[in-house]
């Protein structure tokens, strides 16, 4: 194509755009609400992911030994752990470690556990090495080796508050989807409607240049690229204003909840915007692309 | 190289149910000749025009224009036929919100012409039916004799091999209607084919042209040197 049908093809673009003011503005709006909401879901999504990635890998899986496991066996099995390169750190709690552990997490003043038990260790048999590992995916592998091996008497692998997080997830995400199905719905039909209105409007020109000779494709291309513009335009706001706030919750988050920074731990806005920056704007495209393909299909016979 | 340019045979065109509109027509037409079709309302004669312009398919028959089997002509291909045509409405069909080389520049520049031809040859056309002083003037600025003379020089200014006017004169007063058909004609003399669907009996008579009759679809009279005939 040369420059000058180029230049033309924009130029019938926009003026399209700015002749049906009102129905560009609403059909942006829709466009707009509808990635805003993907945008949300999909940071909701990935962060809950991502802490329960981080809270299923904190949580150590626990190992305890039948009664009369030396400690000499009980580093032998220790040592086999540690050939796991997913491993990334086995600690021995002895009997007395766990108590403590135990008696101060249920008698905060201590007075009470150490009045009734005394001296007795009530937590005899409970030594038990604690594994953390540095990916969760090879956990459940690691607890079947675990159960495998001699003197182990059970493994406790803590998954109560990531099956929480997951079954969370899953009925975000089935919402989400059901959500913005509808909403793309509506954003299709009022883009395609925007655009046949626009035809409409240009009836008697579109009639002119088809006597003249003009391809349906270079009738076609100005409505085309207005429903790439009001989508790509109804994408990128949602977008920037999703950057914004991320950030703004990120550092919401991180001075509320410092006591746990630890585990409430944010993706950074880079990380979640490399992906839904693209889809975003490639969904907004493509909706905007294919409503308006659509109605000048209908509309155009071409 | 065949001297036809437009070869009907046995061109039926219904529009639905009841009596077609256009029914078992043949005609031929030469390159270069001006040919008159009247006929009364209603005797299939913007149909005809339709047909030529592959903006309607014929029920049955055959049509060949300038070489071209519009018969089994692909959808894409129209287009380009379309470019060897020339198209004058008795409504004009300018573009209100453009000026009078724009109008006529809106030709070129749909069928993807370089903006230094259509410097060049929109002025030269504007010339050639009279309007060059105009250019600037928007189409509610002008006359209807001068609106019909812009929408010949944007037909006129893809060089099209054949002219077709449906009634070109109907919304103009006699003295002006007799211009734009001493322009038509001039513009037949320098080699473009023309057509002419009209229904004004004195222009008819007076410029002795080939003159061809339709009633109800069907040609009852063909002249050369013709008269306007009574249905
Ligand atoms: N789109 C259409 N659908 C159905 N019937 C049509 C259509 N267009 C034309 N007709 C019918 O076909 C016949 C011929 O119409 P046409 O427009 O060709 O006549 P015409 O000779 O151009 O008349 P006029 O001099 O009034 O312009 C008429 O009976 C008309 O009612
Ligand atoms: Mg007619």
């Amino acid at each position: 194509m040369r420059p000058s049908t180029i230049w033309y093809i924009l130029k019938q673009g926009f003026i399209n755009i700015k002749r049906n003011g009102m129905f560009s503005v609403a059909s942006v709006m829709t466009m707009a609400v509808c990635i805003f909401l993907f945008g949300t879901f999909y940071s909701i999504v990935v962060n809950v992911n991502h802490v329960t990635k981080i809270a299923e890998a904190q949580v150590p899986v626990t190992v305890f030994f039948e009664e009369g496991t030396t400690r000499e066996q009980i580093e032998e099995v220790s040592d086999l752990i540690r050939k796991w390169p997913e491993v990334e750190s086995v600690t021995y709690v002895s009997p007395d470690e766990g108590w403590d552990a135990f008696s101060q997490k249920l008698f905060p003043e201590g007075s009470a556990a150490a009045t009734l038990f005394k001296d007795e260790n009530p937590l005899e048999n409970s030594a038990n090495l604690q594994i953390t590992m540095n990916t969760i995916e090879r956990q459940n592998a690691l607890v079947l080796y675990l159960n495998g091996l001699d003197h182990v008497r059970s493994v406790n692998q803590a998954r109560q508050a990531a099956d929480t997080l997951t079954n969370f997830n899953r009925i975000l995400y089935y919402t989400s989807v059901i959500i913005i199905v509808i909403l793309l719905l509506i954003a299709v039909f009022l883009i395609g409607n925007t655009i046949a209105v626009g035809i409409s409007v240009r009836k008697e020109e579109i009639g002119i240049m088809k006597y003249i000779g003009a391809t349906d494709r270079f009738v076609r291309a100005p409505f085309l690229l207005e429903g790439i513009v009001l989508g790509a335009v109804g994408a990128a706001i949602p977008l920037a204003a999703l950057y914004f706030l991320y950030n703004q919750t990120i550092a919401y988050i991180a001075g509320q909840f410092t006591v746990y920074s630890g585990t409430v731990e944010m993706l950074d806005v880079k990380s979640v915007f490399q992906t839904l920056g693209p889809v975003g704007l490639v969904l907004g495209v493509g909706i905007g692309l294919s409503a308006s393909y659509l109605v000048t299909k209908k509309h155009l016979w071409v | 190289m065949s001297t036809s340019m437009i070869d009907l045979v046995d061109v039926t065109k219904s529009y639905g149910k009841g009596l077609p509109a256009v029914s078992h027509v043949n005609l031929h037409v030469d390159k270069g000749e001006f040919v008159f079709i009247v006929g009364s309302s209603g005797s299939g004669k913007s149909t005809m025009i339709k047909l030529l312009l592959k903006e309607l398919d014929q029920t049955s028959g055959s049509i060949t224009v300038n070489g071209e089997q519009l018969d089994s002509m692909k959808h894409r291909k129209i287009p380009k036929y379309r470019r060897k045509l020339g198209v004058v409405f008795q409504d004009f069909r300018l573009l209100r919100d453009r000026n009078v080389y724009e109008n006529v520049a809106f030709a070129q520049r749909v069928i993807n012409l370089p903006t230094r031809v259509i410097r060049k040859r929109v002025p030269a056309v504007l010339q050639e039916v009279g309007l060059a002083e105009k250019y600037k003037s928007l189409p509610d600025e002008l006359s209807g004799g001068e609106q019909q003379r812009v929408a010949i020089a944007r037909a006129l200014v893809n060089r099209p091999d054949l002219l077709l006017a449906d009634e070109p004169t109907g919304n103009l007063d006699p003295k002006t209607s007799e211009e734009i058909m001493a322009l038509l004609s001039q513009i037949n003399r320098r080699g473009t084919t023309v057509l002419v669907v009209t229904h004004n009996r004195e222009i008819v008579n007076a410029m002795k042209k080939r003159v061809v009759t339709m009633q109800n679809g069907v040609i009852i009279s063909d002249e050369k040197e013709g008269e306007y005939h009574e249905a």
